[in-house]
């Protein structure tokens, strides 16, 4: 689904240039659910704009589905830290934005209006936001508001979701419920997900594969197998063999900021 | 209907204002072409109640004039401004000059070009009052979320799109915050323009009322401009929260 090949980033900051990414190599299957961890700095976000089609690489090439990316996506869903939320717009009408953006769906807007709003109310059911449509997102908590920009990245159905720190601003208990509501929604509709995260117990629960990045300029340096069976319960994260992996990546981590 | 306190305080302040002032005028003898007392000023607006009421309208339609010119060409200059950064570099400096400039400066120009009358007073209005709400506009647009155009752009949306769907609605309550303070600047450039040269306006009359003495009748002249003031301040403050409810109420709630 996901290829970057060598791929390096520079580009112009104040004081000269700044390498942003240095030869990183990964790879994601279509349906795989990718974590990329790493200390601060290190470039995740930019990987998240280079997959997306937003910049584009110095060196090397990225492909997404097959083809090599040359502009931006479209198939991609995003969400970050920040739930980003219209504050004029109702949280259907917020979660209905990727319908006006992208075709087909764009031009059919008006007559399948009807058809896409009973898209949205089903997606908040999953995600535990039923019947709050009408609300507006200042009405909403802070973890509320993450689930509505969690159903607004999937409301295209696409492909591939992107997912910047979604879950990093909410108290653990939230964050812990959410987690459960992305592992269901993508057993539910299988689609590609690249997690940039700080949470290693995050990357390792949901995750099938977890990549560590290295400081700035960033760079692939360890892919890890989670090899846990699916679907995974949150009793997981307290038994020995998670702590393991955790610990293992949390050295790893270490290291690398070290250097 | 029950009123609270709160709701009738600007009253109480008001009355207690004119209350002390005629107090002061009686008690230290003022002489009335210092400082007419509230009573004599309020004789002189029932006087001349006539030429007040015409010059407060004349003073009133060259303001809005003035202000409706600097809605539309601010708006437009605004949202060409906050389009590109390059134009917002390019074009930010030429307009501080600008609207550094001040503007009683300009009127004898205009003076010069268009001759006593109104026009003056409708472009001094409009020139002093665009500045605002350009400068609003443009905050509003370029401060976008870059994660939410982040969102948008991988969708595949131009940048008419992104300005459509995001940058106009939350430029909206700029817009209209700016609004406030473009009405009252406007009333000012009016008046301004009506004092230096003008066949008619509060500012015209104040001046001809000034060179003949007539104190109360001058400050009579003050009365109307304030209430003018006011009321129009009202007026967009009112626009403003019907217009853009959603930003009032999002300051309100604490999630985030």
């Amino acid at each position: 689904m996901i290829e970057l090949d060598d791929v390096t980033l520079t580009y112009a900051g104040r004081t000269g240039d700044v390498m942003a990414l240095n030869g990183t190599s990964i790879s994601v299957n279509r349906g795989e659910f990718a974590a990329v961890v790493g200390p601060s700095g290190c470039g995740k976000s930019t990987l998240m704009k280079l997959v997306t089609g937003l910049v584009r690489p110095t060196l090397g090439t990225v492909s997404v589905a097959g083809a090599r990316v040359n502009g931006p996506v479209k198939i991609a869903g995003m969400a970050f830290q920040n739930a980003n939320m219209l504050p004029w717009r109702s949280v259907k009408d917020n979660i209905l934005l990727p319908l006006e953006i992208v075709e087909p769906y764009r031009s059919q807007f008006r007559s399948r209006k009807a058809e896409f709003e009973a898209r949205v109310e089903k997606l908040l059911d999953t995600v535990g936001l039923g019947g709050f449509g009408d609300r507006y997102p200042w009405e909403l908590s802070g973890g509320m508001q993450q689930r509505a920009s969690l159903c607004r990245s999937l409301i295209h159905e696409p492909e591939l979701l992107m997912l910047d720190e979604p879950f990093a601003a909410l108290d653990a208990f939230t964050r812990e419920e959410l987690w459960c509501v992305l592992r269901d929604v993508w057993q539910r509709l299988n689609f590609t997900v690249v997690l940039v995260t700080h949470d290693l117990r995050e990357a390792v629960f949901l995750a099938d594969t977890v990549h560590v990045m290295s400081a700035r300029p960033g760079k692939i340096i360890e892919t890890r197998r989670i090899g846990f069976e699916r679907p995974r319960e949150l009793d997981l994260c307290y038994s020995k063999e998670f702590t393991d992996i955790v610990h293992a990546l949390r050295n790893k981590i270490a290291e690398v900021r070290q250097k | 209907m029950k009123i609270n306190n709160e709701a009738l305080a600007p009253w109480y302040f008001t009355i207690a204002l004119f209350v002390v002032w005629e107090a002061i005028c009686r008690l230290f003898n003022v002489s009335d072409f210092i400082l007419p007392a509230p009573t004599q000023i309020g004789a002189a607006m029932v006087q001349f109640w006539k030429p007040l009421a015409y010059n407060s309208f004349v003073t009133l339609w060259t303001t809005l004039a003035g202000f409706l010119l600097a809605v539309a060409f601010g708006l437009l200059l605004g949202l060409i401004v906050g389009w590109s950064r390059a134009i917002y570099r390019g074009l930010y400096p030429v307009m501080i000059g600008f609207n550094s400039i001040p503007k009683v400066a300009v009127v004898p120009i205009l003076i010069m070009w268009f001759g006593i009358g109104e026009i003056p007073a409708i472009l001094t209005a409009f020139l002093i009052s665009f500045f605002p709400i350009v400068v609003n506009v443009a905050t509003g647009l370029a401060t976008i979320e870059p994660e939410m155009e982040d969102v948008l752009r991988a969708l595949g949306a131009s940048k008419l799109d992104v300005m459509r769907k995001v940058g106009i609605p939350r430029s909206m309550p700029y817009f209209f915050g700016s609004l406030k303070v473009a009405i009252t600047l406007a009333f000012v450039g009016a008046v301004v323009s009506e004092t230096i040269g003008a066949n008619a306006g509060l500012g015209h009359l104040m001046t001809q009322a000034g060179s003949n003495f007539q104190m109360p009748l001058v400050f009579a002249g003050l009365m109307a401009l304030a209430v003018e003031g006011i009321v129009m301040y009202a007026i967009t403050a009112w626009l403003e929260m019907r217009m853009c409810t959603w930003a009032f109420r999002s300051q309100n709630s604490a999630g985030g």
